[in-house]
């Protein structure tokens, strides 16, 4: 069955539909990763987005439970240049196809995805929609023109009510924008206790708790949009320690008077070079951002850029000058994508370890 | 920057000859490697052998040295050049062997010298098999169970202990040489005998084996700094079982999930971490299909053919920035020189597939054994880019120039079932084509899967190609169904195949239709960043982003896979094409299905199409690119054949015409323009009945070359003595009506030679000639040839002039040509002219200082020879005498008969340059690997019409001091002729015979002449076999020996009594 890719600027782009038959409106991004299909559609920060593959074949290993990224995945369509006929893993359960319809993400195939990734590169993000015909093709630009798309993402992903995911180490509560199970995976490696809040949480909330710190976790969309949570950061810093990994980053860092601005294209992939000012060390990092933190606002504040990307000097990290606080605009936790930064996560147990054993003294 | 300013001078290691498992990769790693360190502002010692190369130019380093890869001979060069250090990682294995040697000697340390690149303790660490796995342990990383041994016991003992299948891997050869997957004691007792033999150190690993599991490999960078990439990652379409450089080679991995990957991402990165190398590193790593369990198969701690493919594959040039990070840069300071824009420590994203393929020398020899295991046998590989699967795997299909032209094999569709299943299960090099007839005839996935352990991913692309053809055949003319074929690879042919109708229909349906391909950019970064690379492949997709310049261009043809018979000499002259249409202000457009070469490296050209080379490929690139026309001069055979092709399509053939191409290989036509000179040829005839044959043969008198007219390059030729040889030979060819009638020619004693003539249509330069040491009858490319000739008289010279330029002014010549000599009887005759370049172009070149194909490109693009400022005619001779030497990779295959004779059977070649012939001879003996001691021991096995030739060549290496063995007939006969010659039992005779002193290392020198002996069972082979099993130097014609004994008599004081 034919389906068409219609973008914001006019272009139509006709393929093959597969997953969903729904008809979906997103913001059109790419993501240059050569594996981790099922991660980055499953990944919330692509909430309310029309995610293409740069790599021209999707589905060759199928999808699994084990590499979900969360569960009821709001990625509002896949594009690839193809489409596996067949997938082949030991681990596969499900096809990507079949797991798309569940899901309700239309997907499309047979596109010249390089040529749609120079347009993006060129034009920056736009709006485009997945549709089943395209009779009234003016219409349909004109429809896809006047779309409003939400701001209020985070509403959409973030989880209703607390859940723990029990422990019996550290206890550290993990505030929802998005949160990649990753992000959970590596707390649970550390034996954490982790305690999952809304991210309507308030800092009186959280500090009931008493938790040994605090994760602000990745999530979809402007990090303005979330004045609350903002607030909320405000409330705890300095009072326990904070990690901050991609949206929690860019919110810490508003949190502390920085600003943030949209790229034209953001990053998305894994090979993005990030140097550690400290050591000098370079990592290979998983992201997926289409906001960073203006460095020029990070001047008089009490953050100090600990990370940058090598190429475009993008903030890709801080560290708070006084409080025990740092984010990362990368995904340490990878999924998908290298584990060069993992020990991050080490670096917040320290971090919680040293401050629970300052207030022991 | 962190540059080392402490060092100024630094020596590079070539790679030496071309044999199976070291081609034309370390050619573009090292021509890489050197322009690099240049780059930095130091000064580049270059020392190789091999005269083919670019490398060896001398604008490609300072000081080039074109010497034998000894430790005798680069400790001659140290002490004269004082380098600051040496980089012997971009030398493949025996570069960095000889590290590893002069290391021994001291002299490194006595001149201070510092090894580059990777310390001799990570070489150590990676090579030798007991330390590597020490370090695994240490580093809690898992290696299949192993164990070193040094005898055959020991590797039977441990095989019982851990359980057959057992692989036999012997520690530093090459390319695994020696090795092979035992299935019981038997074959574990041959192959570890074998290997341990071959092996310089006498140890072979036994290990386990893991047949079955995905063969991943992984190029990994590191600098000093410790920063740590991935550039590539590839899939062995082929699981762990046949060696990875006889495997068809995906990437990036299709297959593995992003946790399986990061596992072994990891993996890779934590070793070359651990092994300190500083540059680029190549880690083979199996994972089971059915679980997270990996082994790490092996590390190379240097340049490889894997990293040659993987800079091709990605675009990112990983020798350049091995040798930069070798002087103490670093990644993340380097510029990634593909962008531009950004800095060399960034993973590649690639958008496309590659896929490899090897290329076989089977189509030579047709008698080798072609099952795939752990040894490497294929010459070289073809590599292709598409946007799914389907396509880049058909195009790397047809990119290989053998019989097939796709994947329709009609061989395969003559087979039995039981013989399709049979070719699956035991892998040989065509096992593709036999996987497509398979699911032709209707086997499942399963069923497939169950023989060949093969992916289920890579079988459902072949299932789905052989969908489409079957589609294909039932919509002749659809459209729909031409652009889907189109899209999954199809070429015109295979359509026209299953359309039953001509190539040229299908493609004037599809121009008709629009159905055009697109050039797509290969950018290391999936168009995230814009990028300027020159570097395209073609895909049917929307956007083509190659845009035509407003400068005039050529296009320059390659010469595809390296073969025996079209190796890197042929690179050499097309990348010095390239420059010469450059100079010229023209822009050059390279075509090329060949990732191990220079000329598909992107900053050669301004513009590189990595496509295949077939006419459907080149005219789509024509037409897009509207070149002033084509040369096709300089990319061998590969590229002459689509002379006609092109003419027939109105594209301009630059140089000689299609026309006057056709007059030099043709045989009728080029007798006609030999008679209307009043040249000499053979006299020849042709025959369609045995009894023809012979009439022929008493017509012409003894010997007389035969051979049948439908093979190619020499097969089934032979030298015919009398008429019992004759009959011997048409038993087994006999000749029939009609196709395949025998050719019959005078086979004239004397002296070959050759020359290469450049000819701008009225005038012709002669570089120099060359003259054959061996015989008339042994394949050119095999023969020892010496500059200046040192046999011929300044008459036979002069005739060889005039006849040249004679043929060349008649046939048209514009730009280059080649012509074979025999003089015989003090006459000149005219053996065949093939009008295109030659792989004697960069041996002259490099002698004579002409750069002949640069000369030949500027006569093609008009300028006159007298306007380039050269005298007419031969060109003055050098003082310097140079010996070239062919080199064969005889021990990895085994079956090839290694008698020399009118088919070629060389790999590569050496070069030695001396001011004496003698001195020349030992250098290029010496660079092909052939040492003889002062004194030793030789075995003569002599063919009856060479016994007397041979009693000079007996007396010679007694008087040197060596010993004679013999066998029964031989010994008497020199003995009687007044030598002391050692009886030796013959093969069928109770042991010991002679194939125990063969094997007990009892001799130094084998010489066998018994060339009609060419069956399996037959002495004169089992003799050749053995020598060669066992590394012992063999010739097979006296002239060699006569050659040999001259260089070995320079060396030694005469013992003469008064």
């Amino acid at each position: 069955m034919k389906r068409y890719l219609v973008l914001e600027d006019g272009n139509v782009f006709e393929g093959e539909a597969f997953g969903s038959s729904h008809i979906t409106t997103g913001e059109i991004v790419f993501s240059t990763g050569m594996t981790g299909y099922q991660e980055a559609i499953t990944d919330q920060s692509y909430a309310d987005q029309i995610l293409v593959f740069t790599n021209p074949l999707i589905g060759n290993y199928g999808v699994n439970l084990d590499d979900y990224e969360s569960l009821q995945p709001k990625c509002r369509g896949v594009v690839c240049r193809e489409l596996a006929r067949y997938a082949s893993n030991w681990r596969k359960q499900d096809t990507l196809d079949h797991f798309l319809k569940q899901n309700h993400i239309p997907g499309i195939s047979g596109i010249d995805t390089r040529r749609l990734t120079k347009i993006i590169r060129e034009h920056g993000t736009m709006k485009g929609c997945l549709v089943n015909s395209i009779e009234d093709k003016e219409h349909t630009i004109e429809q896809l023109r006047a779309t409003v798309l939400t701001d209020q993402l985070v509403d959409m992903v973030s989880t209703k009510q607390p859940y723990p995911n029990p422990g019996t180490e550290r206890n550290v509560i993990v505030v929802d924008f998005g949160a990649k199970h990753s992000i959970l995976r590596e707390l649970a490696k550390r034996n954490c206790n982790t305690i999952v809040m809304p991210y309507t949480v308030t800092a009186e909330e959280i500090l009931q708790l008493h938790p040994d710190g605090v994760l602000l976790s990745n999530g979809p969309g402007d990090p303005k949009s979330l004045p609350q949570a903002i607030q909320m950061i405000q409330g705890i810093m300095g009072k326990v320690p904070i990690m901050g990994v991609c949206l929690g980053h860019q919110l810490m860092c508003l949190a502390n008077g920085a600003d943030t601005f949209k790229m034209k294209f953001g990053h998305r992939g894994f090979n993005h070079p990030v140097r550690e000012i400290a050591t000098g060390e370079i990592a290979f990092t998983s992201q997926n951002h289409g906001y960073a933190v203006d460095p020029e606002s990070l001047k008089g504040t009490d953050l100090m850029p600990t990370h940058i990307e090598i190429n475009d000097g993008t903030i890709e990290g801080v560290r708070h000058r006084k409080y025990p606080a740092f984010s990362t605009q990368f995904h340490p936790d990878a999924a998908p994508g290298p584990h060069d930064a993992v020990s991050l996560y080490d670096d917040f147990m320290q971090m919680i370890d040293k401050r629970r054993g300052e207030q022991g003294d | 920057m962190t540059k080392r300013t402490d060092i100024h001078k630094i020596m590079v290691l070539g790679s030496g000859p071309i044999i199976i498992g070291q081609a034309a990769e370390f050619d573009y790693s090292g021509t890489q490697a050197c322009l690099a360190l240049k780059e930095e502002g130091y000064e580049v010692v270059l020392v190789n052998s091999n005269p083919a190369t670019i490398m060896t130019d001398n604008e490609i380093a300072d000081h080039v040295y074109l010497e034998p890869l000894t430790v005798e001979s680069v400790e001659r060069i140290i002490r004269q050049e004082y380098p600051d250090a040496i980089l012997p990682t971009l030398g493949g294995q025996i570069g960095l062997n000889l590290a590893i040697e002069l290391d021994k000697t001291g002299i490194l340390d006595e001149f201070n010298i510092e090894l580059l690149g990777t310390n001799l303790q990570a070489i150590d660490e990676a090579e030798d098999r007991e330390k590597f796995k020490a370090l695994m342990k240490q580093l809690n990383e898992p290696v299949p169970p192993s164990r070193s041994v040094n005898t055959v016991k020991e590797a039977t003992d441990y095989a019982e202990e851990i359980g057959y299948p057992v692989i036999v891997r012997p520690a530093f050869t090459m390319g695994g040489t020696g090795g092979g997957m035992c299935k019981n004691r038997e074959e574990l007792e041959r192959i570890a005998a074998n290997g341990l033999d071959l092996s310089p150190a006498t140890q072979c690993l036994i290990e386990k084996s893991i047949a079955g599991f995905k063969e991943i490999e992984f190029e990994v960078m590191r600098d000093a700094a410790d920063n740590a990439m991935v550039v590539c990652s590839m899939e062995n379409v082929d699981p762990v079982g046949t060696h990875t450089g006889d495997s068809i080679v995906v990437a990036p991995t299709q297959t593995l999930s992003d946790r399986d990957y990061e596992m072994l991402r990891d993996c890779s990165l934590k070793l070359i971490r651990a092994l300190k190398i500083e540059g680029g590193c190549n880690v083979q790593l199996a994972l089971d299909p059915k679980s997270y369990q990996y082994y790490i198969i092996e590390v190379n701690p240097r340049v490889s053919r894997s990293s040659a493919l993987a800079s091709k594959a990605t675009g990112y040039p990983i020798a350049k920035l091995a040798a930069k990070i070798a002087v103490g840069l670093t990644l993340d300071e380097i510029k990634n020189p593909v962008t531009e824009t950004t800095f060399a420590e960034f993973e590649p994203a690639l958008d496309y597939v590659v896929t490899k393929i090897p290329r076989w020398p089977f189509d030579k020899f047709r008698d080798a054994d072609r099952r795939l295991g752990s040894q490497m046998k294929a010459t070289g590989e073809v590599m292709a880019l598409g946007r799914n699967l389907e396509e880049s795997l058909q195009k790397a299909v047809r990119s290989l120039e053998i019989d097939e032209d796709d994947l329709i094999s009609e061989t395969c569709r003559q087979a039995s079932d039981e013989e399709v299943e049979n070719r699956l299960v035991n892998a040989q090099d065509d096992r593709i084509f036999y996987l497509v007839e398979a699911f032709r005839r209707g086997y499942t996935l399963e069923e497939v899967h169950e023989l060949t352990k093969i992916d289920r991913y890579f079988l459902d692309i072949l299932m789905h190609i052989v969908e489409i053809e079957k589609e294909l055949a039932e919509n002749v003319n659809d459209l729909a169904t031409l652009k889907k074929a189109k899209r999954y690879g199809f070429s015109d042919l295979t359509i026209a195949k299953l359309w039953k109708t001509t190539p040229d229909d299908v493609r004037q349906f599809r121009l008709s239709n629009h159905v055009i391909p697109v050039y797509k950019m290969v950018d290391t970064c999936a168009a995230e960043f814009a990028s300027e690379t020159p570097y395209f492949y073609s895909t049917y997709d929307e956007e083509n982003e190659s845009r035509k310049s407003d400068q005039k261009s050529v296009l320059v043809i390659g010469s595809g896979p390296i073969r025996i018979g079209q190796g890197v000499e042929f690179d050499y002259a097309t990348v010095h094409c390239v420059k010469a249409l450059q100079k010229l202000g023209y822009e050059a457009i390279v075509m090329n299905s060949n990732p191990e070469t220079v000329s598909t490296d992107f900053s050669v050209s301004d513009k590189l199409y990595f496509e295949p080379l077939t006419l459907e490929d080149v005219l789509n690139v024509i037409a897009l690119e509207q070149p002033e026309g084509v040369i096709l001069q300089f990319g061998g055979q590969t590229a002459i054949n689509l002379a006609a092709g092109l003419d027939a399509h109105g594209v301009r053939v630059l140089g000689t015409t299609v026309k006057d191409l056709d007059r030099a290989e043709d045989r009728e036509l080029f007798d006609q323009a030999i008679k209307k000179l009043g040249l000499k040829q053979p006299q020849g005839d042709t025959a369609t009945t045995p009894e023809q044959v012979k009439e022929i043969a008493h017509r012409l008198g003894y010997p007389v070359l035969v051979r049948p007219s439908y093979v190619l390059g020499g097969r089934a030729m032979e030298i015919i003595y009398s008429d019992d040889e004759l009959d011997e030979y048409l038993s087994q060819h006999a000749p029939a009506n009609g196709d395949h009638p025998i050719l019959v020619d005078a086979y004239l004693e004397g002296k070959e030679c050759e020359v290469d003539a450049i000819c701008d249509g009225e005038n012709v330069l002669i570089p120099g000639i060359m003259e054959h040491i061996e015989q008339a009858g042994i394949h050119s490319g095999d023969s020892m040839a010496v500059y200046p000739p040192q046999s011929f008289s300044q008459k036979i010279k002069e005739q060889i002039v005039e006849i040249t330029a004679k043929l060349a002014v008649e046939l048209k010549c514009v730009g280059i040509m080649n012509i074979q000599f025999i003089v015989h009887q003090g006459e000149v005759y005219v053996l065949e002219v093939n009008p295109r370049a030659s792989r004697t172009v960069p041996f002259l070149s490099k002698i004579t200082g002409i750069p002949m194909a640069q000369v030949a490109t500027r006569a093609i693009m008009g300028e006159s020879l007298v306007q380039q400022g050269y005298k007419l005619g031969l060109a003055p001779e050098s003082q310097n005498v140079s010996v070239k030497a062919p080199v064969f990779s005889f021990n990895k295959l085994a079956d090839v008969d290694s008698y020399l004779g009118p088919e070629m059977k060389s790999t590569g070649e050496v070069m030695g340059t001396d001011r004496e012939f003698e001195k020349a001879l030992y250098k290029a003996f010496e660079g092909a690997g052939m040492q003889l001691p002062e004194t030793g021991t030789v075995l003569l096995t002599i063919d009856d019409h060479n016994k007397q030739e041979a009693l000079q060549i007996a007396r010679r290496f007694e008087k040197m001091g060596y010993r004679i063995a013999a066998t029964k007939g031989t010994a008497k006969f020199l003995q009687d002729n007044g030598l002391h010659a050692k009886v030796v039992g013959k093969i069928h005779d109770l042991q010991p015979n002679l194939l125990n002193e063969i094997k007990d290392r009892k001799l130094d020198l084998v010489i066998n002449t018994m060339g009609h002996d060419q069956a399996h069972n037959s002495d004169g082979f089992i003799i050749r076999q053995a020598a060669i099993q066992h590394n012992i130097p063999l010739l097979t014609a006296l002239r060699t020996a006569d050659a040999l004994l001259k260089a070995m008599e320079n060396r030694t004081f005469m013992t003469n009594a008064l």
